[in-house]
């Protein structure tokens, strides 16, 4: 069970700071994020939420570096990101596998570039691989995989090559509800088991109250952060349970709010 | 384990299927032999011969005995020298070719300098080069095989650059945030994204190796398969034409079949590109 105090008392592993981001394509711009602070704590699991558009994949990419801030920063342990780097492992909604390596060759393809012997890489893969319940796949190329072992493959890739924050874009959003349900329930577990940070972006409250410690809210037209929510729901949480459903209404609603739409107007 | 559990049930009704696999391609080349047969004999032209005589001219050009003439058992030697062009100018397309494609694909400065030159010399159809590969290399077989090296160096290069400039761009993303970089990012993710679209060049530069081989020994040398025909036309002996142009197409095939199967163990990772 996770005390959420306790992450607020650690200190913060990433930090973004006044951040936007631009893009321009011609003539037009698009403000894509304005302005947004962000911290998060070791070992907490926070999910985005917000309309299309809103900003959280752009968000979750400049965090990994895959694109520059227009202004603002994001900082881990007090310094600037500037680039992509193992400590950030992006798990993206379509896997990104390399497709011409087997499952154990995708795991270790972190680890190969430190330069591991083959004895440690074989190790290493070897753990990963069983973490996510794929030791009898070792061998399969990613073609020959189901949609939920490929994403169960790409968070495996990420952790072996020891990072801390898990950045996670719509994952499990391709996948069927019960495959779904099924990865949610062992990200919980591996999350627990390593105690790696994890962002995780979802169009689904219900997701997002079932994994995080804490639910941001995003609105678009700029980007920006509309609410931040902390969830004191013990773990594992029932999806039936009255405060469940109380929680899940709450967020609804900030999440329409601006809208205009009311979400469940005979609740709350 | 649903294979175990499956072959059982193949193996008893495999032989009617497999007959039936092996059958089905013969149907169409049959038809078109006694189609053959019968225009012969029913125009009563003089000018084409019977399936059955180039039957006999083959196996004269294989074993001899028969005819007894210049051509009679040389099959072996047209075969040799004309496969040995085939490959020379094929394996110096892909010596050139394939580098070149990653450059082009790769850096910038290369695709600007040379990708241009390449899309206008690209629609001059190969044959063309006949005259002026004649000047430049003589009569004899070293014009054979530009041609041929030309025929098979521009599907190789456009589609090496293909392969290279298609790489999915996450799986860039997905290897700078696993750290590689630099040059062994080419090493472990260009280069493996590229094998599917740099072996499809391969094939089709190689299909056009062994069309462009007889064009460049019709002229200038007295050996090879080409000349083959080329001496058929001038003797006037259709069956020695006809038995080449067999010839050329088993061997075509044939090689064909060797670079589906290299492409098919390499790929294996890649279930839609199994020819
Ligand atoms: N590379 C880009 N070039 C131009 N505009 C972009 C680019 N990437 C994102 N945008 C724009 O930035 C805004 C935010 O996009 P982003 O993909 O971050 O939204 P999102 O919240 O992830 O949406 P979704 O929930 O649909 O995935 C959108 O208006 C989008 O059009
Ligand atoms: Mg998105």
């Amino acid at each position: 069970m996770h005390e959420p105090a306790l992450h607020r008392s650690a200190r913060p592993t990433l930090a973004v700071k006044a951040l936007s981001k631009r893009f321009s394509m011609g003539e037009q711009t698009v403000e894509a994020l304005r302005d947004v602070n962000l911290t998060i704590g070791k070992g907490e699991f926070v999910c985005l939420i917000g309309a299309s558009g809103c900003g959280k994949s752009t968000l979750l990419r400049i965090i990994a570096g895959f694109e520059t801030a227009s202004a603002g920063s994001v900082e881990m342990y007090g310094l600037p990101i500037a680039a992509p780097g193992p400590e950030r492992g992006m798990v993206f909604q379509d896997f990104a596998l390399f497709p011409w390596l087997t499952v154990k060759e995708n795991i270790a393809f972190g680890p190969r570039q430190r330069g591991l012997p083959q004895s440690k890489l074989d190790e290493v893969s070897a753990r990963y691989t069983d973490m996510v319940g794929l030791t009898k796949f070792a061998n399969y190329y990613p073609s020959q995989l189901s949609g939920g072992m490929k994403q169960r493959v790409a968070i495996a890739r990420v952790l072996a090559n020891d990072c801390e924050v898990l950045l996670m874009d719509e994952p499990f959003g391709a996948l069927d509800a019960l495959t779904r349900e099924k990865l949610q329930q062992e990200l919980l577990e591996i999350w627990e088991r390593t105690k790696v940070t994890v962002i995780f972006v979802t169009h689904s409250v219900e997701e997002a109250v079932v994994l995080s410690d804490r639910v941001v809210v995003m609105t678009a037209g700029p980007g920006r952060i509309e609410h931040d929510a902390r969830i004191h729901l013990p773990r594992p949480r029932e999806v039936s349970a009255i405060d469940f459903n109380q929680v899940r209404r709450d967020i609804t609603q900030r999440l329409t709010s601006h809208v205009g739409v009311k979400a469940i107007p005979a609740a709350a | 384990m649903e294979r175990a559990v499956n072959e059982p049930v193949k193996a008893g009704g495999s032989l009617l299927p497999r007959l039936q696999r092996w059958l089905t391609p013969l149907i169409v080349p049959l038809i078109l032999l006694a189609a053959w047969d019968i225009c012969v004999r029913v125009t009563g032209t003089r000018l084409i011969p019977l399936p059955r005589d180039v039957a006999i001219m083959l196996y004269d050009f294989t074993f001899g005995g028969i005819y007894d003439d210049a051509f009679s058992k040389t099959i072996h030697i047209h075969f040799w020298k004309s496969v040995q062009r085939v490959y020379g100018g094929f394996f110096a397309a892909a010596a050139v070719g394939i580098p070149l494609g990653l450059l082009i694909g790769r850096i910038k400065l290369v695709r600007e300098l040379i990708d241009p030159t390449l899309q206008i010399l690209r629609p001059v159809p190969v044959t063309a080069w006949l005259p002026l590969s004649m000047i430049f290399f003589g009569l004899g077989p070293n014009a054979a095989i530009f041609l041929v090296f030309l025929g098979a160096f521009f599907p190789i290069v456009l589609n090496t650059t293909f392969g290279v400039r298609s790489v999915d761009h996450r799986l860039f993303e997905a290897a700078s945030m696993l750290g590689c970089n630099g040059s062994s990012l080419f090493r472990q993710v260009v280069l493996p994204a590229a094998t599917p679209s740099i072996f499809n060049g391969l094939r089709l530069g190689h299909g056009f190796a062994w069309i462009l081989i007889v064009v460049g020994e019709m002229t200038g040398v007295p050996e090879g398969l080409g000349a083959v025909i080329m001496d058929g036309r001038t003797l006037s002996r259709t069956d020695l034409v006809i038995s080449g142009m067999i010839v050329i197409g088993l061997a075509g095939f044939l090689s064909d079949r060797v670079i589906v199967a290299i492409n098919n163990r390499l790929l294996a990772w890649s279930p839609q590109h199994h020819a």
